[in-house]
């Protein structure tokens, strides 16, 4: 089993990519490249036709991936092998339609064989996890993570603290992804408020992180943060992807 | 409180409920707490039922189809939504919630419109209020549809093209939902279907009921009968079919029937027939039927017309025809086109292809002599004239 995303932890870097993206079995050498550069957790993205919480990058990085045929069963075909090459914590994130289909508790059950700490939905709401789903996701030992976002009243976000067993994916701006973040005073107050909410949860902000400069800024007052569509484009139009990979990493990190 | 409108878990039945991501919670937070209040108030009414009277030109005549009758054997009554200002039932809805974006002090106005007919109707509103208006439509539509993209610009409202995915209706939906996202403050969003996240489908079918409720005080003028044997009107999302069903929801003496698009037929691809190919799903923010994959991905659904390519139906219609209140009944491009052809040449009313798929089902069933059928002529047929054109050589 993969260590607990600790509190104490600062400075964290979370890489974002879709399954199957720029080629179907593209996800597992993505996932043992990250690892070597450093990168501290995963998030793979299962396509959905129908993205509407992401901007055009991810879009388009689902459509390919759909189109090259990956499926959530392929997916976890491919992640059978993943906890012998990758010891990092990795997260699934995608859209509720596609677990639907391949059944909720199927799909948890999946998560847990191939040891995938939590997932990310983000059209699954916090009272349909409350009301229908929690045991599942408790009964698999998967958590869910729950996005929070500068609209989300303190009452909610204590709740969504209460709720959370990995981290608070703390959303950088009322945004799609791919936006780029503008760090202004709102902003950083923003993340200062969170940070003196004394959470339980670590937090980690994801939308809008693109380079060093909107990492070191997210990261102030937060545990750490996550790097999505900048990514995915460093991995548009080429066949030599994957040595792409640690100069980005090592761009963020230095 | 009828078994077949919203509980107050924003369902029915197992249907419905709000699937959005966190970012659009506050925004659809706020109007599911207000809609309500903000639509039983009597100011709110009176405004309300003024402009449908003025501006819309309500009631709209429940008109006597004599020669259409003759030809059934029966009687039938056609609810003209048709002659509506801007040609289709989409301005009720539109009225109502600009009236309700006001009052919740919203200054732009977004919306997504796959034939035109609810762009229009949201671009009408949003000049009639002066408020700033933005509406999506999908790539392929904006081409298919080029007398309605002229018609909202003439009336100032920026037309925006979706070029995700297929570039049709559903896209256009997913590019609004966008949109939302990042104007979290000051925009409201004008859903034209009973489809979204609750509380839209509820609202919307509120909205539309006027269509039933009318039509029950015309058809007792007319006949006094309290109701109709049958209440028939097509389905893409199904907003005019929720409101022409509302007010009949529980007498189960009105048979209720929902006309799907079947397209080339509901045994090939090229088929919107949600209820016979569709399973359970999410999308847009409700759960309900859903065309798709079996992997769960959306398949783009096909109707030659525009209003009814929509790969779900309202949660509300997934609960009537689940719960068999509501027959579901299919019509294909070739029937629709015959039906329209009919009535133009019977009554000298050209209807919307959409309409015309609830035309289609006379031919499906015989009917009785003494019985009344109420068909909702959801829309005008001018704006797909190319089409019937094209289609029949004129």
């Amino acid at each position: 089993m993969t260590t607990k995303i600790k509190k104490e932890r600062k400075h964290l870097l979370s890489i974002y990519y879709t399954a199957g993206y720029p080629y179907l079995d593209s996800t597992l050498s993505i996932a043992e490249e990250l690892q070597k550069s450093g990168v501290n957790f995963l998030e793979i993205g299962f396509p959905y036709s129908d993205p509407v919480a992401d901007g055009p990058t991810i879009q388009y990085s689902s459509q390919v991936a759909l189109k090259n045929g990956m499926t959530l069963s392929v997916l976890f075909k491919q992640l059978q092998s993943l906890r012998d090459k990758v010891q990092i914590p990795v997260f699934l994130m995608g859209y509720l339609n596609p677990v639907l289909q391949y059944g909720v508790e199927n799909f948890l059950k999946s998560c847990q064989e191939v040891g995938i700490k939590g997932v990310i939905l983000p059209d699954m709401p916090l009272y349909a996890y409350e009301n229908e789903f929690k045991p599942l996701f408790e009964k698999y030992d998967i958590s869910l993570v729950f996005l929070v976002t500068p609209q989300t009243s303190e009452e909610r976000i204590r709740k969504i603290d209460r709720l959370s067993k990995s981290f608070i994916y703390l959303l950088s701006s009322n945004s799609t992804t791919g936006k780029h973040l503008n760090v202004d005073a709102e902003t950083e107050a923003y993340f200062k408020r969170i940070g003196e909410m004394k959470l339980n949860a670590p937090t980690i902000v994801g939308f809008g992180i693109s380079d060093k400069n909107s990492f070191e800024n997210a990261v102030k007052h937060t545990n750490g943060a996550i790097i999505g569509s900048a990514f995915v484009k460093q991995l548009h139009n080429s066949d030599e992807y994957l040595k792409k990979i640690k100069p980005f990493i090592e761009e963020i990190k230095k | 409180m009828s078994k077949y409108t919203v509980d107050k878990n924003g369902y029915y039945g197992p249907f419905g409920g709000a699937y959005i991501p966190e970012m659009l919670y506050p925004n659809v937070e706020e109007l599911r707490k207000n809609y309500l209040s903000i639509i039983e108030d009597k100011t709110f009414k009176n405004d309300f039922h003024q402009l449908l009277k003025d501006y819309v030109g309500r009631p709209s005549p429940l008109y006597f189809a004599k020669r259409l009758s003759e030809k059934y054997q029966t009687n039938i009554f056609l609810k003209r939504e048709d002659l509506n200002h801007t040609g289709a039932h989409k301005i009720n809805n539109t009225i109502g919630q600009i009236l309700l974006a006001e009052r919740l002090g919203k200054k732009r106005i977004i919306a997504e419109t796959g034939a035109g007919q609810h762009g229009v109707a949201t671009a009408t509103v949003c000049a009639l209020k002066g408020m700033e208006c933005v509406v999506y439509m999908g790539e392929v539509d904006i081409k298919r549809q080029a007398p309605n993209v002229a018609r909202m610009k003439m009336m100032g409202a920026t037309v925006i093209p979706a070029t995700s995915g297929s570039r049709t209706l559903k896209d256009a939906t997913n590019e609004a939902l966008r949109d939302w996202i990042n104007h979290p403050l000051d925009t409201h969003y004008i859903i034209g279907s009973v489809v979204g996240p609750h509380p839209y489908p509820d609202m919307v079918a509120r909205f539309q009921s006027v269509i039933s409720q009318e039509t029950r005080t015309q058809l007792f003028t007319h006949t006094k009968k309290e109701f109709p044997d049958y209440a028939i009107a097509c389905v893409g999302g199904g907003s005019n079919a929720s409101g022409m069903f509302y007010h009949f929801l529980d007498d189960p003496e009105v048979k209720l029937i929902a006309v799907e698009a079947a397209g080339l037929g509901t045994d090939t691809e090229k088929t919107a027939a949600t209820t016979k190919l569709g399973k359970e799903g999410v999308l847009h923010g409700s759960r309900s039927l859903l065309m798709q994959s079996p992997d769960g991905q959306v398949i783009e659904p096909y109707s030659i017309s525009a209003g009814l390519d929509y790969p779900g139906i309202g949660p509300q219609h997934a609960w009537l025809f689940k719960s068999e209140r509501a027959l579901y009944a299919q019509a294909t491009d070739e029937e629709a086109m015959q039906a329209a052809k009919l009535l133009t040449q019977l009554e000298g009313i050209i209807p919307a292809i959409e309409s015309a798929h609830a035309l289609a089902y006379l031919e499906k069933q015989t009917w009785k002599k003494e019985e009344t059928l109420v068909i909702c002529l959801s829309g005008r047929g001018d704006k797909d004239l190319d089409n019937y054109m094209k289609y029949f050589d004129l």
